[in-house]
């Protein structure tokens, strides 16, 4: 372990944490008591290969959507640990 | 080779790989005890979760479940892998820099108070046991159901394996067992899950299954599926009789009871830094995501095939002849019963009550057009059960699916044997009764622990399936993790003014207040009419859970602030790489270093 050369910076990468937090949790809601829930009805009219929209997010699509958010929330955390100086 | 010997075949070849897994992994130490060396490979971890995660009835029930309430299944979709988003995101990586053994650790540590810790200890327990006890039931069910061997002598057997690796390997044993129980599992859900979507759909992809026409049509399959359904008295397949405020409430409380439950959270100590605890969560995801999106294209094939090859079907009793008797139907232009029907039927799992005396076995729905009775009862295990059967795979397909479902409810059963004998040995022992305690007789104390805990599970297991109440129990386990332990976690995270006065009335507020309502409208007041705001007892975790962070919160305001040391280890572990022990907040136990 060595001590990095740049100086920490822990109060600017918690909040920069902090938002992209925030911003991956809205994409979270969206897809799954969003499009799955709240909005089922409206989505259930367009259709994916004949399964209606909004019932095809609650039970497949969304699933898909959280992979791909967690896996981005590992990358901008790197990047994040990076800009700060921060060893991760 | 007939299907009895490929089914002893694969349970004893693997049950000898977890064996020998338990030789090899031997715990030598607390931390190998507790957090597995907490040097695990993140995708060896993820795919320890995803075995940990994925119980019995993920296995075996949950597509029959999805195949019965269509687009109403969905909470458990999206509850039982949502939940990782926020486990990724709001928790795991901070807790595995916080550097302890326990979900009570971290709640008596950073709330500074014994008797937070107990409180947490009896959450753990509580959430814990209820679990276990349908863990240990499935593997009865497997047991007796395919090898003819009786219910308790099964679990018996259960509990002997899960013995073995717990109590010498402990966590690093649990672990690498899991990973191989994983395979096993993912392997035998699949496989039939291709064959079907091919007969269904043309497509060996489930996933791509589900969106594709119907196998000779240009209808699409959920259509068709739809229209067979309603045609039969039953609701659209896409639809739902819940309200949608009870299908947003239980996908919350599943969703956060996930977060919160503390045999998920302590694999995430296993791994070797806060980094590492995120990529992990991500594999996890993805291995439990291989079965949670199989699972709705199984379950709607399932229904559909069901319906074409059972309903309006001729029977034939046990005593005549099948071949002569299903030429003679076919033969007539009739349907005959299929042999996966009655192969099955012997196991109780499918019931068939001949009302109008025609012969003819009549499925339908509540407002079946014709107007004639339901006849058929299908119970939800059948549908992944008899799968191979129906299409038409080979015996051994059969044998590595009973040895699926043991792998899925052995797996789930040892990472709570982990929690239990660690609330035990750990928690309440080491840190809260005999401080002094040395490491080799904690190790030693943290085996015992796990030994009474396996049987005491077994017995629990046992004793609970004559009550028959397990299926009823498990709305606690979620209501009660995301009431009682997400709020204060995630405060004491990310907010640094929480302190132990708000963090124990908001423990216990969650506490009570969920096991009551659960324990009310499960047990005392059986009328949906009496839910309050309509929300079912398996959602009303999710509204408690509010209620409960923000009484944590006032009462934080109105209390005095947590002392310097406290607030230095917040600010330590939300910044990976800076975690130094703090005063009070480490003076029981020092934080395990990260890589």
């Amino acid at each position: 372990m060595s001590r990095p050369l740049k100086e920490i910076d822990g109060k600017g990468y918690w909040s920069a944490t902090v938002r992209l937090t925030i911003t991956l949790l809205a994409i979270w809601f969206a897809v799954s008591y969003g499009a799955g829930i709240l909005f089922r009805d409206f989505l259930d009219q367009f259709s994916i290969g004949g399964a209606p929209l909004g019932f095809w997010f609650a039970q497949n699509g969304s699933i898909y959507v959280f992979v791909a958010l967690i896996f981005y929330y590992c990358v901008a955390m790197n990047r994040l640990e990076r800009k700060f100086g921060v060893e991760g | 080779m007939d299907e009895t010997f490929w089914t002893y075949f694969f349970v004893l070849g693997t049950f000898a790989v977890y064996i020998g897994i338990a030789l090899w992994a031997r715990a030598n130490s607390t931390d190998d005890f507790y957090v597995a060396g907490h040097d695990v490979h993140p995708v060896i971890n993820g795919m320890a979760t995803a075995a940990d995660w994925m119980s019995a009835a993920s296995f075996l029930s949950m597509a029959g479940l999805l195949a019965f309430l269509g687009y109403g299944g969905s909470v458990y979709l999206m509850g039982w892998t949502g939940g990782y988003v926020l486990l990724a995101l709001l928790l795991a990586p901070f807790l595995r820099e916080f550097g302890k053994f326990t979900v009570p650790d971290f709640v008596g540590d950073r709330y500074y108070s014994s008797f937070a810790r107990i409180v947490a200890v009896i959450c753990a327990l509580f959430v814990s046991f209820t679990y276990i006890a349908g863990q240990m039931k499935g593997v009865g069910v497997a047991f007796s159901g395919f090898l003819g061997v009786d219910f308790n002598v099964g679990i018996l057997i259960g509990m002997g394996i899960v013995f073995v690796y717990a109590t010498f390997g402990g966590m690093k044993g649990v672990t690498y067992t899991q990973v191989a129980q994983y395979v096993v599992l993912i392997f035998a859900y699949t496989v039939p899950a291709i064959f079907l979507s091919l007969i269904i759909t043309g497509n060996p992809v489930p996933q791509l299954g589900f969106i594709s026409n119907a196998t000779g049509t240009d209808v699409p399959m959920i259509q068709k599926l739809n229209q067979v359904v309603t045609d039969l008295g039953f609701a659209e397949y896409t639809s739902t009789n819940k309200s949608m405020l009870d299908i947003f409430a239980i996908t919350g409380a599943l969703m956060f009871g996930t977060a919160g439950l503390p045999h998920v959270i302590i694999r995430f100590f296993t791994v070797s830094s806060a980094k590492n605890a995120r990529v992990s969560a991500g594999w996890a995801l993805v291995f439990i995501a291989l079965l949670y999106t199989t699972a709705p294209a199984v379950g709607a094939f399932a229904r559909l095939n069901f319906i074409d090859t059972v309903n309006d079907a001729t029977y034939i009793a046990d005593q005549e002849d099948y071949a002569a008797r299903s030429a003679e139907i076919a033969a007539a232009g009739g349907k005959p019963v299929p042999t996966w029907y009655k192969e099955w039927e012997k196991t109780g799992l499918l019931g068939f009550d001949d009302k109008n005396s025609d012969g003819i076995m009549q499925y339908r729905g509540p407002n079946a057009p014709d107007g004639i009775a339901n006849e058929l009862t299908p119970n939800n295990d059948i549908f992944v059960l008899a799968n191979p059967q129906i299409a038409n795979l080979p015996g051994w397909v059969i044998g590595l699916v009973v040895a699926g479902g043991l792998a899925a409810a052995l797996s789930t059963a040892a990472g709570l044997l982990m929690v239990i004998s660690s609330a035990v040995s750990h928690d309440l022992c080491r840190r809260t009764l005999f401080k002094n305690m040395t490491d080799k007789t904690e190790l030693r104390v943290a085996r015992g622990a796990a030994a009474a805990a396996v049987i005491a599970s077994g017995l629990l297991g046992i004793f609970s399936a004559q009550l028959g109440f397990v299926a009823q129990v498990v709305a606690f386990a979620f209501g009660l993790a995301a009431a009682s332990l997400f709020p204060i976690i995630f405060l004491g995270i990310f907010w640094k003014r929480m302190n132990k006065e708000g963090a124990i009335a908001s423990m216990l507020f969650g506490l009570i207040t969920t096991f009551s309502y659960i324990y009310y409208f499960k047990f005392i007041d059986l009328d949906p009419a009496h839910w309050f705001l309509g929300v079912s007892p398996e959602g009303i975790g999710f509204v408690f859970m509010w209620i409960s962070a923000l009484i944590g919160i006032a009462v934080s305001l109105v209390t005095a602030p947590p002392p310097q040391d406290i607030q230095d280890l917040v600010e330590d572990i939300r910044v990976p790489g800076t975690r130094t022990p703090h005063g009070i907040a480490d003076a029981g136990m020092a934080p395990m270093p990260a890589e």
